[in-house]
């Protein structure tokens, strides 16, 4: 399958739900800072991996799709659940990645600092996009 | 002022990262900016700068626990959708006992 962008997906989002997700994230960032301030760095770094996030992007898929089989005048409760599905097992792969980003900050931080975030951002990338593509492959393999 | 700053920067990397996984397709492809460290990079950057390294390595270490737990996390919420067809509003919000007993388990059992 091969991965493209779709400009016009932008369309189906309201302005008001991309405030949504700034929202969210916002307070989800300064809830890490303050548990981090408030129970120490081993407790709040748990929590830059917290997914409140997700849980705002499949509820927002489930809704477009299931908008977009309405307006073809069929019942789209079923479409909608299998693109949220979709979504969060795409999340689970890149939930891997994110592990490898904390192992990368982990290690090098302390010294390298910076470059350690690029570093860290680097093997995001590579191990989720691997870890999709070995997926797809055994999907495919399967049937 | 910090916490400001803290809410700008993490408002703006999730939006950057929800724009990108609203475009890209396929859904499952899209699905991996779920989990993006959007959160992360703008909480250890201001962390780096008023901490410093070390303390950015421990938040590290704990957000690789997070992390294992959020990839379980998207395995149960995509159970919950597929085979009780639940709405993804009760399945993601359900879920996150999974995701609290888990990282916080772990983060007791590994780290202390």
């Amino acid at each position: 399958m091969i991965v493209h962008a779709r400009i016009s997906a932008l369309n189906e989002s309201r302005w008001y739900e991309y405030g949504a997700r700034f929202a969210l994230g916002g307070m989800t960032t300064l809830i890490a800072g303050v548990i981090s301030d408030r129970f120490g760095p081993e407790t709040g770094g748990l929590f830059l991996a917290f997914p409140a996030i997700f849980c705002a992007s499949a509820t927002l898929i489930e809704t477009h799709e299931r908008k977009r089989k309405k307006e073809h005048g069929v019942d789209g409760y079923r479409r909608g659940t299998d693109a949220a599905a979709l979504d969060a097992s795409g999340a689970a792969l890149g939930g891997i990645g994110l592990a490898g980003f904390g192992l990368i900050v982990w290690l090098l931080a302390p010294d390298h600092s910076l470059m350690s975030f690029v570093i860290a951002s680097v093997t995001w990338v590579v191990i989720s996009i691997a870890s999709w593509r070995l997926h797809q492959k055994f999907r495919h393999s399967g049937k | 002022m910090d916490y400001a700053l803290r809410f700008l920067a993490g408002g703006l990397m999730v939006t950057a990262f929800a724009i990108l996984g609203d475009v890209l397709r396929p859904k499952s492809f899209a699905g991996l900016f779920g989990a993006a460290p959007s959160v992360a990079v703008a909480t250890l950057s201001l962390a780096l700068f008023k901490q410093g390294g070390i303390y950015v390595s421990v938040e590290g270490r704990s957000m690789m626990i997070g992390a294992l737990a959020l990839a379980i996390y998207s395995v149960v919420v995509c159970q919950l959708l597929m085979r009780l067809r639940a709405s993804a509003i009760m399945a993601t919000v359900s879920a996150l006992a999974v995701w609290f007993a888990l990282s916080l388990g772990f983060k007791q059992l590994l780290i202390g």
